[in-house]
C-alpha cells in the first residue's frame, strides 16, 4: 500500500479530536462533555487500528495523501506512516482516552477547556508524526506548545506558571533555528517534501548547519543532556494528564525527529555527530539515574528517570544499526506505556494525599494493596526486567550499540544498574515499611475506572514483553530502509 | 513425548494465576493445595522427561522443544525453547521436587505471621503465588535453550526472591533487605548483559541465534583466535554468578536475605535460586574451558568464599545465619569444583546440598517456631527433648553438611576435594581447612540449640511442632543420608557413579579428565573423614563437656572473634567506598549541576535577552536624528561588506 490511500485515513486520525474537541464546546453538562470527548478519543483509537488491519510489512511510507497547499512555494498537505512511525501513531491514540477517562473526577475547575485541550494536543502531536511536508511538520510541532502550555499553566501545581512559561520558551527558543533551516531547504530544494529533499546535494557547511539546528530542537525535546532543565520543572508542575502526555507523547517527538528528519536528510552529518549524540546520551542515562536517586518528590524521580530512559533511546539511534534504531522505536513506545503508567499512579495518589514527598508516604501496601500491586508491575516494566517491555527495548539497543562501540554499552549498562535503585527506592519509600503516617490510614483503593485506565497499559507491558515480534516485524523493515539510506552516504572523513 | 515439555511451565503459572483470582474466595487450604499440586504436578513431569531422555540413545539426549518467536531484528534472533538435557532435567527435578517438599511445609508454616498472629488471607495467598512465580522462573531458567532466555529467568528468579525477602514488608529490615538483594544482583546481571552482547558479537551473529549449542559451536570454530575475547566474556558470567550464588566480591546480600520467611529461605536462599550461578558456569562449560585464567579466578573465588563464609559462620548466634553464612561457603565449594573443571562433581554437591540444606533451614523453621520467633543459639539449648523429630532431622542435616562419612554431603564435598587436589593441592588444603570449620560450626549449631539445659523462657517451653511441619522433611531427610550414594567415588567401581554416567553427555566434550591414584583417592577420602569427625569433636568438646583445652583454643582465635563478628566489614567498606561517595555524587549533580550551573546558564540566557530587549528598546527614543543616523549607518556597513567580500 504503497500509494494513496483510497480514502484519507491519516487525516481521519488526525482531525477526529479536532472534531471532538468543537463538539465538546457545544455542551455545557459536565456527564456529556466528559462523554463527547471519551468517545472521541476512543473512536480515534478505534480508527488507529485500522492502521494495522492494512499495515504491509515492506518497509514504505503507507496510507500517503497528498494536497497541494501553497503550490507557488511548494508546500503540500503530505501525510504517511511508515514503521518508525506506526507505533507512536498507536501510542498517541492508546494515551488519549486514557487520560481522558483518568480525568474524569479529578479536574473540577473549567471541564469543558481541559477537555478541549487534551483533544486539541492529539490533534497536534498525531500531525507531528504523520506529516511528511518539513512545513505542516513545523506547523503541528509547534501547535502542540500551545494546548500543553494551558494544561500546565492553568490546571499545574504551586508553579506553573513559570514552568508552563519556561516549558514554551525552552522548547520555542529550540526551534527557531530549525524553522530558518526548514526555509533554507525548501529554498534549496524548491519544495518542503520530506521524500524530495531526501537527495537534496547540499554543502557539508550547510548540511552541518541545518543538521545541528534540528538537532537542537530535537535535543531539547527529548531531552538530550544539558537540555534537559525543563522537563522535571514541566513534568512536576503539569496536571497528571499533562504529564502523562508529556512523557508518553511529547518526548517522543524528539527522538522520533531525529529518526525521520536528521538521519535521513543529513547522513553525512548524522554520521559525523552520531558519537556525540551517543555520548550526551550517556551522560544523560547516568546523570538522569543519579539524579533521580536523591529526589525527595516521587514525581520528579518519575521526571528525571524519563531523561535517564529517554537517553537509551537516544543512544540505540545514535548507534546507526538496526538493533540499535529498531529498540530505539519501540522503546520510546516502552517509555510512554510505562513511565506513562507511573505519573497515572503517581497522580491516583496525589488525588488522595495531597502530596508528592516520600516522607508523607510508607506502608502503603497495607492499606491499598491494588494500587501498590500495580505500582510494583509498573516499576518493574520500568525498570526493564525480562520478560516485560522495557527490557526487549533497552537490550536490543545495548545489542546495538555494543556493536557500535562496546564501551558506551557497557556505560549504558551501568544505567540499569542505576534504574533498579532509584526505582526500588522508590518502592521502598512508598510502600514497604511500617504505615505510620497517620492520614495514610484512611486513603482508599483504586476503583473501578482507575483499574480500567491501568489494566490496558500493564497488558500490553506483557505482551510487548513476551511477543515483541508482532511490534518488530512491522518497525525493521522501516528501520531498514532508514539505514540504507544513511549508509548510502558515506562520512565526509 | 518430549515435546510436551513445556507443560512443566504451564503447572506453576496455572497455579498462581488460580490464586491470584480466586485465591481471596478459597481460603487457606485450598490456595495452598493448588500451589503445592501445581509444583508437584511439575515435579511429576520433571520425571517424565527425565524417563523419556534416559530412553533415547546418550549421544541423542539433547531435545529443543521450540515455543514462540521472540525477539527478531536483523540478524539478532531469539526464540523462547525449551532444552531438554540430562543438566536440565536434574535441575528441573531438584528445583520441583525441594520446592514441593517446601510448598508442602509452607502450607503450616505460613498459617501465622512473624509475630505470631494469624496471616490474613490475602498475605497467605500472596505468599503462595509469589512461591509459584519463583518456581515458574526458576524453570524458565534452567530449561532455557539460550542465554536471554536464560536471563529472563535470571533476573526472574531475582523478583521473586526480592518480593520474598520483603515479604514481611512492614519491617524496614526485611524492606531494606529485599532491596538490596536485588540491586546487588543487578549489579552481578551487569555482566550477564554484557557476556551476552559480546557473544552476540563474536558467534551470535554469524550463527543468528543465541541457542547454548550454537553458540558454543561458533567459539569452538573460533578457537585460539577468540581466546581473550573468551577470558573477558566468561569473567563476565562469573560477575553475574557471583551475585545470583552470593560469591565474593558480592555475597552481601545473601546474610540479609534472612529477613524472609523461613521457606524462602530454604527454597531460594539455599536449595535452588543461589545455585544458578553454579549452573549457568556448568551449563556454559564449553566457554568455560576456553578461558583457563577465568577458570583458575572461580576456583579461586570459591575456595576463598567458602573459607570466609565458614569462618564468619563459626561466631554468629543467630541460627539463620549461621545457615546463610553456610550456604555461601558451600556454593563456594561448587565454585571451586567447577572452576577445575569438576563440572559433575559441582552439580553433585548443588543437589546434595538442595536436600541438606533445605532440611536444615526448614527444622530451623520448626524451631524458630517453637521458640517464638527467636533465633539466637545462645537462648536455646536443651530442644531435644522439647522437640525429638526436630532434633533428629536437624541432626542428620548438620551431619551432612559436616561431611559425616557415608551422608550425602561427605561424598559430593569429597568429590570436589578429590579433583581440587589434583588442580592444585594448595586449593585442596583451603577445602579441607574449610571442612573442618564446617563440622565444627555444624555441630556447634547442634549441642548450643538441642542439647544442654534450656536457657531462656521460650526454650524451656518450647514444643514439637504439627505433623504438618516435621512429615515432609522426612523426604529431606532420605535425600541428606541417601542422595551421596548417586554419585560414589570411581573406586568403588567404573560404572557406580550414577549421577556421572547421567550427566557424561553434557560433560562429554571434557577433555579426558586427569585422574589419580586409587591410592590418593582413598587417601583423601580418609583424610576428609577424620577432618569432618576431628570438627565434630572439637565441637562437643568446647560445648558439652566443656573440657578446658577446647576453650583454651578458642581463647587463642578469640583475637579473631571482633573481624569475624563484623564479618569482615565488607558491608561498611562497600557503603564507604561505593554507595556513599555515588549518592553524593548524585546530590552534586542535583544541586550544583541541575540546580545551579545548567540552569544557571539557561536562566542567565533568558536574562541576557531581557536586558538586550531593554537596550533595544531604549534606542526607540522616538528622535528622528538618531533613527536617521542609524540608518545611514547600516547603509554604509552594507555597502562596505558588498564592496569588501562580495566583489
Amino acid at each position: 500500500m504503497n500509494n494513496l490511500a483510497p480514502f484519507p485515513l491519516l487525516s481521519l486520525i488526525i482531525w477526529l479530536p479536532t472534531l471532538g474537541a468543537l463538539l465538546v464546546l457545544f455542551f455545557q453538562d459536565e456527564e456529556r462533555i466528559k462523554t463527547v470527548a471519551l468517545t472521541t478519543a476512543l473512536a480515534d483509537f478505534a480508527v488507529s487500528l485500522f492502521l494495522l488491519a492494512w499495515w504491509v510489512n515492506d518497509g514504505s511510507m503507507q496510507f500517503q495523501e497528498m494536497v497541494a497547499w501553497v503550490p507557488n512555494l511548494g508546500i503540500n498537505y503530505h501525510l504517511g506512516v511508515d514503521g518508525i512511525s506506526l507505533f507512536l501513531v498507536l501510542l498517541t491514540t492508546l494515551l488519549g482516552p486514557i487520560v481522558v477517562l483518568f480525568s474524569w473526577r479529578n479536574v473540577k475547575d473549567h471541564l469543558k477547556t481541559f477537555m478541549f485541550l487534551l483533544l486539541v494536543q492529539q490533534t497536534g502531536m498525531l500531525g507531528v508524526f504523520l506529516a511528511l511536508d518539513l512545513v505542516v511538520f513545523f506547523i503541528f510541532w509547534e501547535f502542540t506548545l500551545i494546548p500543553m502550555y494551558f494544561l500546565i499553566g492553568r490546571w499545574g501545581g504551586k508553579n506553573r506558571v513559570y514552568a508552563a512559561v519556561k516549558f514554551f520558551l525552552y522548547t520555542m527558543a529550540g526551534s527557531a533555528l530549525m524553522l530558518v533551516v526548514i526555509l533554507i531547504l525548501g529554498w534549496q530544494g524548491g519544495s518542503f517534501d520530506w521524500m524530495q529533499l531526501q537527495g537534496l546535494k547540499m554543502p557539508l557547511s550547510l548540511q552541518t548547519w541545518a543538521f545541528l539546528a534540528f538537532a537542537l530542537a530535537f535535543a531539547i525535546k527529548i531531552p538530550l543532556f544539558p537540555f534537559h532543565t525543563w522537563l522535571p520543572d514541566a513534568h512536576v508542575q503539569a496536571p497528571t494528564a499533562g504529564s502523562v502526555i508529556l512523557a508518553g507523547v511529547l518526548l517522543k517527538m524528539g527522538s522520533y525527529g531525529f529518526m525521520r528528519f536528521n538521519l535521513p536528510l543529513f547522513p553525512e552529518s548524522t554520521q559525523l555527530y552520531a558519537p556525540l549524540l551517543a555520548f550526551l546520551a550517556m551522560v544523560g542515562i547516568i546523570y538522569g539515574a543519579l539524579v533521580a536517586l536523591v529526589q525527595k518528590d516521587v514525581k520528579s524521580l518519575v521526571a528525571y528517570s524519563s531523561i535517564a530512559h529517554l537517553g537509551f533511546v537516544m543512544l540505540g539511534v545514535a548507534s546507526l544499526t538496526k538493533q540499535g534504531l529498531s529498540g530505539a522505536v519501540l522503546q520510546g513506545v516502552n517509555h510512554g506505556l510505562a513511565t506513562g503508567a507511573l505519573f497515572l499512579m503517581v497522580g491516583m495518589i496525589y488525588d488522595r494525599r495531597h502530596t508528592r514527598l516520600f516522607s508523607e508516604y510508607g506502608g502503603l501496601w497495607k492499606q491499598i494493596p491494588v494500587w501498590s500491586a500495580f505500582f510494583i508491575i509498573v516499576v518493574l516494566a520500568s525498570v526493564g526486567l525480562p520478560g516485560l517491555n522495557g527490557f526487549v527495548g533497552e537490550f536490543t539497543i545495548l545489542v546495538g550499540t555494543f556493536q557500535a562501540n562496546p564501551w558506551w554499552a557497557a556505560v549504558a549498562t551501568l544505567g540499569v544498574i542505576l534504574a533498579a535503585w532509584y526505582l526500588l527506592t522508590a518502592v521502598r519509600k512508598m510502600i514497604f515499611g511500617p504505615l505510620d503516617e497517620e492520614k495514610n490510614g484512611s486513603l482508599l483503593d483504586l476503583n473501578a475506572r482507575e483499574i480500567a485506565v491501568l489494566v490496558p497499559l500493564v497488558l500490553l507491558f506483557f505482551f510487548i514483553g513476551l511477543y515483541p515480534n508482532f511490534f518488530l516485524d512491522k518497525i525493521n523493515p522501516a528501520v531498514d530502509v532508514l539505514l540504507q539510506t544513511v549508509q548510502s552516504s558515506p562520512p565526509p572523513f | 513425548m518430549l515435546s510436551f515439555a513445556w507443560i512443566i511451565l504451564v503447572f506453576p503459572a496455572l497455579g498462581l494465576l488460580i490464586n491470584w483470582i480466586f485465591g481471596k474466595r478459597m481460603g487457606k487450604s485450598y490456595i495452598a493445595l493448588v500451589a503445592s499440586a501445581a509444583v508437584f504436578a511439575s515435579f511429576l513431569t520433571a520425571v517424565g522427561l527425565a524417563a523419556g531422555l534416559a530412553a533415547l540413545p546418550a549421544d541423542a539426549r539433547a531435545v529443543t522443544v521450540p515455543l514462540w518467536s521472540w525477539i527478531h531484528i536483523g540478524d539478532f534472533q531469539v526464540d523462547f525453547a525449551l532444552l531438554i538435557d540430562p543438566l536440565s532435567v536434574v535441575m528441573a527435578l531438584v528445583v520441583t521436587g525441594v520446592g514441593f517438599i517446601i510448598h508442602w511445609y509452607a502450607a503450616t508454616y505460613m498459617l501465622v505471621d512473624d509475630h505470631h498472629r494469624e496471616l490474613s488471607l490475602r498475605m497467605y495467598g500472596r505468599f503462595f503465588i509469589y512461591l509459584n512465580f519463583f518456581i515458574l522462573m526458576m524453570l524458565t531458567l534452567v530449561l532455557a535453550n539460550n542465554y536471554l532466555q536464560l536471563y529472563v529467568g535470571w533476573e526472574g528468579v531475582g523478583v521473586a526472591s526480592y518480593l520474598l525477602i520483603s515479604f514481611w514488608f512492614y519491617k524496614p529490615s526485611a524492606a531494606d533487605a529485599g532491596k538490596k538483594a536485588f540491586i546487588v544482583n543487578r549489579v552481578g546481571d551487569f555482566g550477564m548483559a554484557l557476556a551476552i552482547m559480546w557473544l552476540f558479537f563474536l558467534f551470535g551473529k554469524e550463527a543468528g541465534s543465541l541457542a547454548f549449542a550454537d553458540i558454543f559451536h561458533a567459539a569452538e570454530g573460533a578457537g585460539a583466535a577468540a581466546a581473550g575475547a573468551m577470558t573477558g566474556i566468561t569473567l563476565l558470567l562469573l560477575l553475574a554468578a557471583t551475585g545470583k550464588s552470593a560469591q565474593i566480591p558480592l555475597f552481601v546480600w545473601l546474610p540479609d536475605a534472612m529477613e524472609g520467611p523461613t521457606p524462602v529461605s530454604a527454597l531460594i536462599h539455599a536449595a535452588t535460586m543461589v545455585t544458578a550461578g553454579v549452573y549457568m558456569i556448568a551449563r556454559s562449560h564449553p566457554l568455560f574451558e576456553m578461558a583457563p585464567t577465568t577458570m583458575a579466578v572461580v576456583a579461586w573465588i570459591g575456595a576463598l568464599t567458602a573459607l570466609m563464609a565458614a569462618s564468619i559462620a563459626i561466631v554468629q548466634t543467630d541460627l539463620k545465619r549461621i545457615l546463610a553464612y553456610s550456604t555461601i561457603s558451600q556454593l563456594g565449594y561448587m565454585f571451586l569444583g567447577v572452576g577445575v573443571g569438576a563440572f559433575t562433581a559441582g552439580i553433585f554437591h548443588l543437589m546434595t546440598h538442595a536436600f541438606f540444606k533445605a532440611l536444615l533451614f526448614l527444622t530451623a523453621g520448626s524451631v524458630m517456631h517453637a521458640m517464638h520467633g527467636e533465633l539466637n543459639i545462645d537462648l536455646m539449648g536443651g530442644l531435644k527433648q522439647k522437640m525429638p523429630k526436630t532434633y533428629w532431622q536437624f541432626l542428620i542435616g548438620a551431619a551432612a553438611l559436616a561431611g559425616f562419612p557415608l551422608l550425602a554431603g561427605f561424598w559430593s564435598k569429597d568429590a570436589i576435594l578429590y579433583e581440587a587436589f589434583l588442580k592444585s593441592p594448595l586449593l585442596w588444603g583451603v577445602g579441607i581447612f574449610t571442612a573442618l570449620l564446617t563440622a565444627f560450626y555444624s555441630f556447634r549449631a547442634v549441642f548450643r540449640a538441642f542439647h544442654g539445659d534450656p536457657r531462656s523462657e521460650h526454650a524451656e517451653h518450647a514444643h514439637e511442632q504439627s505433623p504438618g511441619m516435621t512429615f515432609p522433611l522426612w523426604f529431606l531427610v532420605i535425600g541428606s543420608l541417601f542422595a551421596g550414594l548417586l554419585g560414589l567415588p570411581a573406586l568403588f567401581g567404573e560404572h557406580v557413579n550414577v549421577l556421572g554416567n547421567w550427566l557424561a553427555p553434557v560433560f562429554a566434550d571434557l577433555e579426558g579428565e586427569v585422574h589419580g591414584s586409587e591410592g590418593l583417592e582413598l587417601t583423601l577420602f580418609l583424610v576428609s573423614s577424620g577432618v569432618a569427625l576431628l570438627g565434630i569433636f572439637i565441637a562437643y568438646a568446647r560445648y558439652i563437656p566443656e573440657w578446658g583445652w577446647a576453650k583454651a583454643l578458642q581463647r587463642l582465635f578469640s583475637r579473631l572473634q571482633p573481624v569475624l563478628e563484623n564479618k569482615y566489614c565488607v558491608d561498611e567498606i562497600y557503603m564507604a567506598a561505593i554507595v556513599n561517595p555515588l549518592r553524593r555524587l548524585a546530590e552534586g549533580f542535583y544541586q550544583l549541576g541541575d540546580g545551579c550551573i545548567i540552569e544557571g546558564i539557561v536562566n542567565g540566557v533568558g536574562a541576557v535577552t531581557v536586558r538586550a530587549g531593554g537596550y533595544v528598546a531604549r534606542m526607540q527614543t522616538g528622535v528622528l536624528g538618531m533613527y536617521a543616523l542609524s540608518f545611514f549607518v547600516g547603509v554604509v556597513l552594507v555597502l562596505l561588506w558588498f564592496l569588501l567580500f562580495v566583489t
